[in-house]
């Protein structure tokens, strides 16, 4: 599921769709789940976009770097089109299901995996299958405790007996019950989900998880699944900031790129990081292609970012292709990607993070 | 009928001996440049950036981490339906089987590879030198002159072309005299060792000197077509190009990246050098870390201080280590406390803690004065080096070692200490 918008983005998402949203210096929020797929071995991946896909699309222009493009399977990029009966947009993520029913009815995989492309974790589905099963599930919701007072109003949130099965299951309530949210990672048998949504079609009901889970959550068995490592959504600015700001971490660092299986992302063919003379890097992420002059402190740089003389960029988000000219001072901002600063800027963000969106003439390199 | 107008014969079977450990286990076109690439990248994304999409790789020396980094040329774009790269090894034959013995005789042994695609002329390039050049430019030349072999050329300061090949060309640059190595050289174009043939003059040239023993261009097949009268031009070639064939140039070619703007620039857009990369995650530089002048590869984490570097993939450099005027390939790893001066560090190599390399006074190398030189310390892959030790200046450590190899935890300089086999 990668069609949605998100106001909580703010500017960030007029440019491109929350799953396109580069993440941890070096990838897009999508290669999470993607990337957990294929190393759960699921060979047959479909996504939805909708939402400002361009981006999105150019990410996926090919399946290769998932190792999703095998004679058996592939990936498939499903976008919503005109035919005869249907001249809709998708309406919601059950009626992007419908409007695609033809590719479930023909695909011959018993079980399928529906997941977000907002998300930062690792999982392993098959485990999810197994669980499934063994718990003689209809649907397998994959939960996680959030740390108390975080907020959580942005999520569904689950409440489950001793066994596991969910009894209860609210969406984006304002007053929480409990602190375990379902992290849109539903598993299902195929033929159980494409009998669900039609009948949610013949209905003309739209959403997966109004019109599906929390319906038949008393009627079919619905289960959770509660997974207790690092999983973080992105889909607001203050969560896409801490997020990236994680991977400052070591811990969070060699749970993503050191420990098997890996994470992929698509190559870019960039050549290694720079340093000139007057760079002074502390705590951060550098990614390769950039080139830095100035003081770097606690923050995370993108993908062929050029950072100028006497520059001091402090807890801040630089993403791909920034042009950054001398004497700058950037503090607690997002600098928007293929931005070029002028050189004698200062852009702080005080009392939150600060969305910098600069588009001036870059001065030839 | 398949119809490719030039293909490319890429020359990748050397060993490059002058290279020392470096190359023990690896063909030299395999050998890490620049902190990510391998020198065979640069010959190859000339080949895709010149709209040469058919590329035989000749191997024969240390195939497999070339094998295994070309692959099916995905990251060259080099995955074709028709042409494509294709790794030639030597192979068996019902009669007379045979290696490689000499640059044309290995060309000579794939004719049948490039007969399949029907070429109008074909380019002979070696696997390592790095440079960026645009050989549809040098086939235009060609053409233009009506030439059957040309051969591209490098002015090179007159005291030093005496260690190249030299060519003598009369005003409209067509050769008419060529000298090895000459003690009094004529003229101070140097050969760079990249050639386009006419398909049909390499072809009858190979066939009528195949039975020269270690058939070579530059000894045997250039000075045959001369013989026949054919048109030899040079076209010369004014940009940066440097042969990295000693561990002296292959050290300076790396630290000429780190210049401000480097003569050889990796960061154009327009001619972008491509490599398999694997290692995808950003570097990680730590509060207390130093890094100026160096470049740095993906997923390194640097703990310490680098000066005046070129640091490869994956690279853990621990607390408090000072790395100075070195090259450190992929997969190292150096513990804490550590000082590195003009160091040549190969892949997968551990480095324990409060290790001091470089240090101490000049020596000469007591093995192999002529490849380690210069100061330099060399480090092969996959080498072990204990905690606390220091060596000198001019050494070299392959293997895995252990304190008892070092007296009084010390390496002297010019000591070699080689505990790999072949």
């Amino acid at each position: 599921m990668a069609g949605g918008n998100n106001h909580r983005m703010k500017a960030l998402s007029q440019r491109r769709a929350v799953c396109a949203m580069p993440v941890a210096g070096s990838y897009r929020s999508i290669d999470f789940t993607l990337s957990n797929m294929s190393n759960s071995h699921i060979q047959k991946v479909a996504v939805f976009t909708q939402y400002n896909a361009r981006s999105l699309n150019e990410h996926l222009n090919s399946s290769k770097w998932w190792d999703f493009g095998r004679k058996q399977g592939g990936l498939y990029v499903l976008t919503p089109t005109v035919t005869t009966e249907n001249s809709n947009w998708y309406r919601g993520t059950a009626d992007a299901m419908y409007q695609n029913l033809t590719f479930l009815r023909d695909s011959h995989e018993p079980y399928v995996v529906i997941a977000s492309g907002d998300c930062v974790y690792k999982l392993d589905f098959n485990k999810v299958l197994e669980y499934h099963i063994e718990k003689k599930a209809d649907i397998t919701v994959v939960c996680h405790d959030m740390d108390p007072g975080t907020p959580i109003e942005r999520f569904g949130t689950v409440r489950m007996n001793g066994d596991c099965r969910i009894e209860d299951m609210e969406e984006k309530p304002l007053q929480a019950k409990t602190n375990t949210i379902s992290c849109g990672i539903y598993v299902l048998r195929r033929r159980q989900l494409i009998e669900m949504i039609e009948k949610c079609a013949e209905e003309e009901r739209y959403d997966f998880v109004r019109d599906i889970l929390i319906r038949y959550k008393d009627v079919k068995r619905i289960y959770g699944y509660k997974i207790d490592t690092y999983w973080k959504n992105i889909a607001s600015v203050e969560d896409y900031y801490s997020t990236n700001m994680d991977f400052l971490r070591e811990d969070v660092r060699n749970y993503f790129f050191k420990q098997y299986p890996d994470i992929y992302s698509k190559v870019d063919d960039l050549p290694p990081a720079k340093y000139n003379v007057g760079a002074d890097i502390r705590n951060s992420l550098i990614s390769s292609g950039c080139i830095v002059n100035g003081v770097v402190e606690n923050s995370v740089v993108f993908k062929k970012s050029y950072i100028g003389n006497n520059c001091v960029i402090k807890n801040s988000i630089i993403l791909n292709d920034v042009y950054i000219g001398d004497n700058t001072y950037i503090e607690n901002c997002i600098v928007e990607s293929r931005g070029t600063i002028r050189a004698n800027s200062r852009f702080v963000g005080e009392g939150g993070v600060r969305i910098v969106v600069e588009s001036n003439e870059r001065y030839p390199m | 009928m398949i119809k490719k107008e030039m293909i490319a014969m890429l020359l990748a079977g050397g060993q490059g001996s002058r290279l020392g450990v470096l190359t023990a286990k690896v063909a030299k076109p395999a050998v890490a440049f620049g902190g990510k690439y391998r020198i065979i990248d640069f010959p190859l994304s000339n080949c895709i950036n010149s709209g040469v999409d058919t590329v035989g790789v000749l191997t024969q020396y240390q195939p497999l981490r070339l094998n295994t980094h070309i692959g099916i040329g995905i990251a060259w774009d080099l995955d074709r339906n028709i042409g494509g790269v294709t790794v030639l090894p030597p192979y068996e034959k019902s009669t007379n089987s045979e290696w490689y013995t000499g640059t044309a005789n290995a060309i000579y042994q794939n004719l049948d590879y490039m007969e399949s695609y029907n070429p109008d002329y074909v380019l002979i390039l070696s696997g390592d030198h790095i440079y960026k050049m645009d050989y549809e430019v040098m086939l235009d030349f060609h053409k233009a002159n009506n030439a059957e072999v040309t051969i591209a050329v490098m002015p090179v300061p007159m005291e030093e072309a005496s260690r190249f090949g030299i060519m003598i060309t009369d005003e409209n640059r067509r050769i008419v005299d060529f000298e090895e190595k000459p003690a009094h050289p004529r003229s101070n174009l140097a050969s760079m060792g990249i050639y386009i043939f006419n398909w049909k003059t390499l072809r009858e040239a190979l066939i009528a000197k195949a039975d020269q023993p270690a058939l070579d261009f530059g000894k045997h097949v250039i000075p045959y077509c001369h013989e026949q009268g054919k048109p030899l031009y040079a076209y010369e070639f004014n940009g940066y190009w440097k042969d990295v064939g000693t561990l002296q140039s292959y050290w300076e070619a790396n630290m000429e990246l780190i210049d401000i703007v480097p003569e050889f620039n990796l960061y154009e857009e327009y001619w972008k050098v491509y490599t398999k990369s694997d290692i995808l995650p950003p570097q990680y530089i730590s509060a207390d870390s130093v890094v100026e002048r160096c470049i740095i590869g993906e997923g390194s984490d640097i703990y310490g201080r680098v000066y005046n570097s070129v640091v490869g993939r994956g690279v853990t450099v621990g607390r408090g280590t000072v790395i100075r005027d070195s090259i450190i390939m992929n997969n190292t790893r150096i513990g804490e406390g550590c000082e590195l001066n003009k160091a040549i560090v190969a892949e997968n190599v551990e480095i324990g803690s409060y290790v001091k390399l470089g240090v101490g006074e000049e020596a000469e190398n007591e093995t192999a004065p002529h490849i380690y030189n210069h100061g330099l310390v060399t480090v092969g892959e996959k080498s072990v080096i204990p905690d606390g030790v220091s060596v000198g200046r001019n050494t070299v450590i392959f293997g895995e070692t252990t304190g008892e190899d070092y007296e009084n935890s010390c390496l002297a300089s010019g000591k070699s200490l080689i505990k790999a086999g072949e």
